[in-house]
């Protein structure tokens, strides 16, 4: 290991820690020229510059791979690869500490949108500093054949940076004007080309004011602020796809010839026998014929306790197999899966939210009419007062390119890449600018349980009062097993002395583990009508999980759901905050009024089925309630996609993290009230660049109006305007320090008051 | 005025040539990986490119 520390994204770790297998790897591998292959893997714990040497090196040094290249801005790692044998990188990975997860196909080509925008930012800064040194000429007394010289020149650069540059403006200006709409690029792109025509008109005219320089630093700033933004997004994405696929994307299938061939996921067919591994998960819906086992449901429906199934019982895609590896038949393929069903519901929940409008869009809808009006009648009434056409034209252009919108179109973007950078620094992902939004709007949080309020892991609660060695021999016995239960006690006995051995060890899929000492005494974990003999009938009567040896009862050993570390703080917080706060769960009543009530949740609703929750979520809604959800499994992806804004933690669902609006990646829960926060910052931020933008066009719309705008007024007017815009979405990042150090604080003590 | 027929195509020239670079270098992935790149110089070449 080095450096780092591996610790730091334990809640990724979890979910992979055998990580995807070979066939899997070859599935999702490029063919490259001649006979190379390239797998593409994503690795979470890769954090410093000696991560990366320690993984190229590694990688590079396995037979067969031809090149490792490791990528530590998105945390990726290529491997270029010779067809035949697949190298072990996996394995190589696991055991250097950097667990690996493979990575969607679809996010593999190159960005085209990001380098346009590069390109046009180099471009029209390229412009905007060439005619801005030839206009501050032309201001300090270029006079009569050197100032048209200038202003040709200057008219010869702004012709290819407005139709390279300005063409994304234009383009999405013509989409929303042909749909009936309008938004920020229409006054911009307006503004733009009316102060190039007009510039072009008094250049050939020999006129004394041209604004080229007015109209290319416009596009320049705008330019900026957007490809900071699509960056920001972009990182997001990459983050998130970055996690671990919970859904696998293929199965081993058992021929009728007894050969057994690895088939990708929509290629699964009803009836076909597939082979289940221990940890492994269910693929399509269908039914058990051979085996068995365990299954952890708690992506599906929430449930928290492992369910135990045998043959002839009907499994669902999505669940995680946990003991014994079963033979299924497929009773659907993927695409009718109880997957797809989430996915159908998810589209019906979508609609919903399509109807929300940006704030940017909103305040275009009001300003763009008003500016061109005014522009209009500044034109009317100078041709009423003095009769000259050039002269109004002149003025109500100059009053367009005062008004055109700069100050204004980065008043929203450039506070949501600031606040982005300022969740992201904190392991949360924001999807969209808009998602800030909605989220600042919020008055419910529905949070889900398992997974979201719990870890959805299970901790050994009366450690502290079993004895040393009766726990060590609990451990020594749970090792055997990959059964939650076990999981946990071995955890809770932290490193045990490894001399324990035993005879046999069996597992009892759905009873427990039987050791067999070398003494011959039977040792039993498990539960407690099979550990314990009929003699010690009252320990039957209690649930929980036994330790017995030779069917008496040694001890009893109690589970419960590890909350998720500042649930209750976040909880307090948010309910501060004046938001009422909803528990919705799929899992038993029991669980969860207990949670609700450590958590002091005033409202909750157990045993809720997937089209439960949306309907809760569309109830609320109708009452005029806009709801933040909070969930991780499959049965919350129809919710969080209906919600007004939602959120997952990394542990979740492949589909219900896509649905989310924020990704968080660290365990600790506070990050719901931090994301809220800097939202309503964020938000009342926005305000305020609007306030700005708008106090700034009160004063110079005036002055326009009049007609005293030159092109000297216009360039200061504007720039500062854009500038002081800037500086105060920057205040965001003014208390960060402070907050952090709240954060950090806060995590070990909750930590304590739960345990 | 004579001064400026040969300075501002300079100007333009010299810009532009830093633009194309600029360009050039977005091409050809120089900014795919900022924070690998500012590791990278500490490392130590391979063996078989050292000697």
């Amino acid at each position: 290991m080095s450096c780092c520390a591996p610790g730091t994204e334990a809640s990724l770790d979890l979910a992979a820690t055998a990580g995807p297998g070979a066939e899997e790897i070859r599935l999702s591998s490029r063919a490259l020229d001649g006979d190379l292959m390239q797998t593409d893997l994503a690795v979470p714990g890769m954090h410093c510059g000696a991560c990366m040497q320690a993984i190229e090196s590694a990688l590079g040094k396995l037979d067969g791979v031809a090149e490792a290249r490791a990528n530590l801005s998105t945390k990726r790692v290529s491997v270029k690869w010779h067809d035949g044998a697949l190298p072990p990188l996996v394995d190589t990975l696991n055991r250097l500490g950097y667990p690996p997860h493979l990575i969607e196909h679809q996010d593999e080509t190159r960005d085209e949108t990001l380098a346009e925008l590069i390109r046009a930012v180099a471009i029209s800064g390229f412009a905007a500093g060439n005619i801005m040194l030839l206009s501050v000429s032309v201001w300090s007394g270029a006079e009569a054949a050197t100032r048209d010289l200038f202003h040709w020149i200057s008219a010869l650069i702004a012709l290819p940076a407005l139709a390279f540059a300005g063409r994304i403006f234009f383009r999405s200006a013509w989409n929303a004007l042909r749909h009936g709409r309008t938004n920020m690029d229409v006054p911009i792109a307006i503004g733009v080309s009316l102060a190039y025509g007009l510039s072009l008109y008094e250049t050939i005219n020999h006129g004394e004011h041209a604004y080229f320089d007015a109209s290319v630093t416009l596009l320049f700033f705008l330019l900026i602020g957007r490809t900071l933004d699509h960056v920001m997004r972009q990182r997001a994405r990459m983050a998130v796809t970055g996690l671990a696929r919970l859904a696998p994307r293929g199965a081993m299938v058992l021929k009728d010839d007894g050969g057994r061939e690895y088939i990708p996921l929509p290629e699964l067919l009803p009836d076909m026998r597939i082979l289940i591994a221990a940890g492994e998960r269910i693929p399509v819906d269908g039914v058990i014929v051979e085996g068995n086992s365990e299954l952890d449901c708690s992506m599906a429906t929430g449930e928290s306790a492992p369910v135990s199934v045998g043959t002839s019982s009907k499994v669902r895609a999505g669940t995680l197999n946990l003991t014994q590896p079963l033979i299924v038949r497929a009773s659907a393929a993927a695409k009718d899966s109880f997957l797809a069903e989430m996915i159908r519901l998810m589209e019906a929940a979508e609609s919903g939210r399509a109807r929300y409008r940006r704030i940017a869009d909103r305040a275009a809808a009001l300003y763009a009419p008003v500016v061109h009006a005014t522009a209009f009648l500044t034109f009317l009434g100078w041709i009423v007062a003095t009769g000259d056409l050039h002269r109004s034209v002149t003025i109500a252009i100059a009053v367009l390119i005062i008004t055109c919108p700069c100050a204004l179109g980065l008043a929203v973007p450039i506070v949501q890449v600031v606040a982005a950078r300022r969740l992201f620094e904190s392991g949360i992902m924001v999807k969209d600018g808009a998602a800030m939004e909605r989220l600042a709007e919020i008055d419910t949080a529905a949070f889900d349980k398992t997974g979201t309020l719990t870890l959805g892991t299970l901790r050994l609660v009366n450690a502290r009062e079993l004895d040393g060695d009766t726990l060590a021999m609990a451990a020594a016995i749970a090792a055997h097993s990959r059964h939650p239960l076990s999981r946990a006690i071995v955890e809770a006995a932290g490193k045990t002395s490894q001399d324990m051995r035993f005879a046999t060890v069996r597992e009892f899929p759905g009873q427990g583990v039987e050791a067999i000492a070398m003494d011959g005494t039977t040792w039993r974990l498990g539960r407690a009508d099979w550990a314990c003999k009929a003699a010690t009938a009252t320990a039957q009567a209690l649930p929980g999980t036994r330790l017995s040896r030779n069917g008496r009862e040694v001890a009893c050993l109690e589970f419960e759901d590890r909350i998720r570390p500042d649930a209750g703080k976040a909880i307090a917080e948010l309910k501060s905050l004046g938001l009422s706060v909803e528990l919705m769960s799929g899992d038993g009543e029991r669980q969860v009024a207990t949670l609700a009530d450590k958590l002091s949740i005033p409202v909750h609703r157990a045993g809720m089925l997937p089209d439960e929750k949306s309907a809760r979520l569309s109830e609320l809604a109708a009452r005029g309630h806009k709801v933040l959800m909070v969930g991780d499994g499959l049965n919350d992806a129809p919710a969080l996609a209906g919600a007004h804004v939602s959120m997952a933690p990394a542990s979740a669902a492949d589909i219900g993290r896509n649905a989310a609006d924020f990704v968080f990646l660290h365990e600790s829960l506070s990050a719901v009230p931090l994301a809220l926060d800097v939202s309503r910052r964020a938000e009342r931020l926005v305000r305020q660049n609007f306030a700005l933008a708008i106090g700034y066009n009160v004063l110079a719309v005036p002055i326009a109006v009049m007609g005293h705008v030159t092109p000297l007024v216009a360039a200061i007017a504007m720039s500062g305007s854009s500038l002081v815009v800037i500086g105060n979405a920057l205040r965001l990042t003014w208390r960060r320090s402070a907050s952090t150090a709240q954060v950090a604080l806060a995590g070990p003590r909750t930590m304590e008051a739960a345990s | 005025m004579n001064h400026l027929i040969i300075l501002v195509p300079a100007a333009l020239f010299l810009g532009g040539l830093g633009l194309l670079a600029f360009l050039w270098s977005v091409a050809s992935k120089q900014y795919e990986d900022l924070d690998g790149a500012a590791e990278r110089i500490l490392f130590d070449p391979p063996d078989d490119e050292a000697k």
